[in-house]
């Protein structure tokens, strides 16, 4: 099958004094009907790529298919992509429903066709009672949701969505993160969704890239990038994580044994050839307190903060590093240790990530 | 409000400079309007209330020639001068930066400084020229005369709405189908209508107003309001031309109204 969006070696450098080297030859493929995610932290590409598959920049290098046809030469007006802006970009002169009917009259579809889907779309977004109104007499959320019905209207291939929920209050938030879910599922779209909040990528995404400075660290699906994060940026802007350094005993393709800080080895995947000092990183989550000696590391309980659902620990290690545990509290338990307790950090081996460096 | 770090109404003096330099603006203008409803012959000495200058002014032939020729040359300046304008605004904002675009800001701003009078000097040899060449000799030369000095008039309001304009607008547009063209006539122009309103408004006012460029330009008999004024002036002196002046003072007082009204209903 072909891959709705395809980039090979796609590079933009925006002219200027410096240049800047907004993408470095970056690798995309996503699938159709996919909701893909870009995630990272601001300034580090994400809408630079949209702007590359919308037409409205041109890479300076590298390639870029959508179904198997290269975009390359193809102006925006003739791509079957439509975007939600960053910023919305309603037409002030005109009514929600004039912008939600715009890109269909646009294409020369009939009047009777045009009001139907305008309809449609607008009772999608529960927005029929404002169908007169003018764009700029309503209110954020709504400007947001005028904007998702406009870029639905024409039915696109693929839709890009540059952090459109980022106005938007928390529990307003959590409503549209579920409605977009649905309205992906529903139509078929290929999703292209911008974020730089790891949780709204974890919960909505079939797939996520995550990116920093201009090049993709890695893809996956949510839980392999949150379980098995290739290296330590993405372990770091995913998530809480503890990084531990061990040493590399024996690493006989790809099966390792670690010898860690405490002296005491576990066995865990890694890349073949990685030898030496590595880093591995623990979730909070995947270890639990314990008697110092069953622990895999020892230490001192420095800090205990009640979070109502959870318990965080705070375990200062031999080495004088801090490692953080999340515990489930029970309505009747209590960790069973007090702050200045010898303590033992115990997890599962299979829970630490080799990371590349 | 909080309070001002710095308020310059608050320096000692300052009040009394802003009243002499809006006495010295306004106070000859004024004299101007009260003087034109002087009853007497004199536009110094006052000798009571009195409509007869403006009856006067209104059945002077002359002034009647004069008003229509401005009229009409303001119009057709305005307008040719605000198309050219929308146009050059337009490859000075929406193209990509080109090499020589600070340039070109310039050639197009040249009215305003070049001295007029080089210009009109300029003008009445070209023309004279064309003149001799083709025997014609009607209104054309001061409507194009007028137009060129207007463009830049017409030019910076357009020019600065466009590039106060939100550019994502247009890519929305470009994203949802449209052509450019029709980007341009659907999401620039409808948004581009009170700049282009202020400079059309702008570019008509500055060619009423011109004296210098058309005294030089016009052919015999071919007197705008202004250039007939100057011509009264070296005769006999009576408050007829206070009424004119006023009459004109009240068409830009209008206009400036106009456009504020416009603009507020706009949004
Ligand atoms: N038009 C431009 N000219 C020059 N540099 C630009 C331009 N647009 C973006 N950049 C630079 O390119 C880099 C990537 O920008 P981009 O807008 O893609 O980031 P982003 O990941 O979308 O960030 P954010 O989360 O803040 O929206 C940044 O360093 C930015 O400063
Ligand atoms: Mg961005």
């Amino acid at each position: 099958m072909t891959n709705a969006i395809s980039a090979r070696a796609l590079r933009k450098v925006y002219p200027g004094n410096p240049p800047v080297e907004a993408l470095g030859g970056v690798e995309i493929d996503i699938a159709d009907n996919e909701f893909f995610t870009l995630l990272g932290p601001s300034g580090c590409g994400k809408t630079t790529i949209l702007r590359l598959i919308a037409g409205f920049e041109h890479p300076t290098s590298g390639t870029l298919e959508m179904f198997g046809q290269s975009l390359l030469d193809l102006p925006p007006y003739k791509r079957q992509i439509n975007t939600v802006f960053q910023s919305y970009a309603l037409f002030p002169h005109m009514t929600v429903a004039e912008n939600i009917g715009f890109g269909l009259e646009m294409l020369g579809r009939p009047k009777t066709e045009i009001s139907q889907t305008v309809g449609e779309m607008m009772e999608l977004v529960q927005m029929s009672h404002l169908a007169d109104r003018q764009t700029g007499q309503i209110s954020g959320g709504q400007q947001q949701r005028v904007a998702l019905a406009r870029a639905l209207a024409p039915k696109p291939r693929v839709l890009l969505l540059d952090e459109p929920l980022s106005a938007l209050d928390f529990k307003l938030r959590k409503n549209m993160q579920l409605e977009l879910k649905r309205l992906q599922t529903e139509t078929g779209i290929t999703f292209i969704f911008v974020t730089h909040d790891q949780e709204e990528a974890l919960t909505m995404s079939d797939r996520i890239a995550v990116m920093s400075d201009g090049a993709i660290r890695q893809i996956g699906s949510p839980r392999e990038i949150y379980d098995h994060p290739a290296d330590r940026f993405v372990a770091d802007f995913i998530g809480d994580t503890n990084f531990l350094s061990a040493d590399v005993v024996e690493n006989r393709d790809g099966a390792a044994t670690l010898r860690l800080g405490s002296g005491r080895t576990i066995a865990a995947r890694a890349a073949q050839g990685v030898n030496g000092r590595v880093t591995i990183a623990v979730r909070p989550e995947h270890a639990r307190l314990g008697t110092p000696a069953e622990g895999l590391l020892a230490g001192v309980l420095s800090d205990a903060v009640y979070f109502g659902t959870d318990t965080h620990f705070h375990v200062t290690l031999e080495d004088g590093t801090t490692f953080v545990l999340r515990q489930q509290n029970s309505p009747d338990s209590t960790a069973g240790f007090a702050t200045g307790d010898p303590v033992g950090v115990c997890f599962p081996a299979e829970v630490a990530q080799v990371l590349r460096d | 409000m909080a309070e001002r770090v710095f308020d310059i109404r608050k320096q000692t003096g300052f009040t009394t400079i802003a009243f002499a330099c809006f006495a010295m603006l306004y106070m000859p203008i004024i004299l101007l309007v009260v003087y034109s409803f002087n009853a007497g012959t004199s536009i110094a000495i006052w000798e009571g209330f009195s409509w007869r200058w403006y009856a006067s002014a209104w059945e002077n032939e002359q002034v009647q020639e004069a008003t229509l020729r401005s009229l009409v040359v303001a119009l057709w300046a305005s307008g040719i001068s605000t198309t050219v304008a929308v146009l050059a605004a337009l490859a000075t904002t929406r193209t990509r930066r080109f090499r020589g675009q600070t340039a070109v800001f310039a050639l197009i701003n040249q009215p305003l400084m070049v001295p007029e009078i080089v210009t009109a000097v300029a003008l009445l040899i070209f023309f004279a020229m064309i003149k001799v060449a083709t025997g014609y000799t009607g209104l054309a030369y001061l409507i194009l005369a007028h137009s060129a000095f207007c463009i830049p008039f017409a030019y910076l309001p357009i020019r600065a709405r466009l590039q106060g304009m939100d550019l994502s607008l247009e890519q929305a547009a470009a994203d949802l189908y449209a052509t450019p063209f029709q980007v341009f006539r659907r999401v620039t122009l409808p948004q581009l209508w009170p700049g282009i309103l202020a400079g059309a408004m702008l570019a008509f006012v500055i060619s009423l107003d011109d004296v210098v460029i058309t005294e030089f330009v016009k052919s015999a008999g071919q007197d705008t309001l202004p250039t007939y004024m100057l011509g009264q002036l070296r005769r006999v002196v009576t408050p007829e031309i206070n009424a004119i002046s006023t009459a004109l003072l009240g068409i830009s007082i209008t206009m400036v109204i106009a456009y504020t009204l416009l603009s507020k209903f706009r949004k």
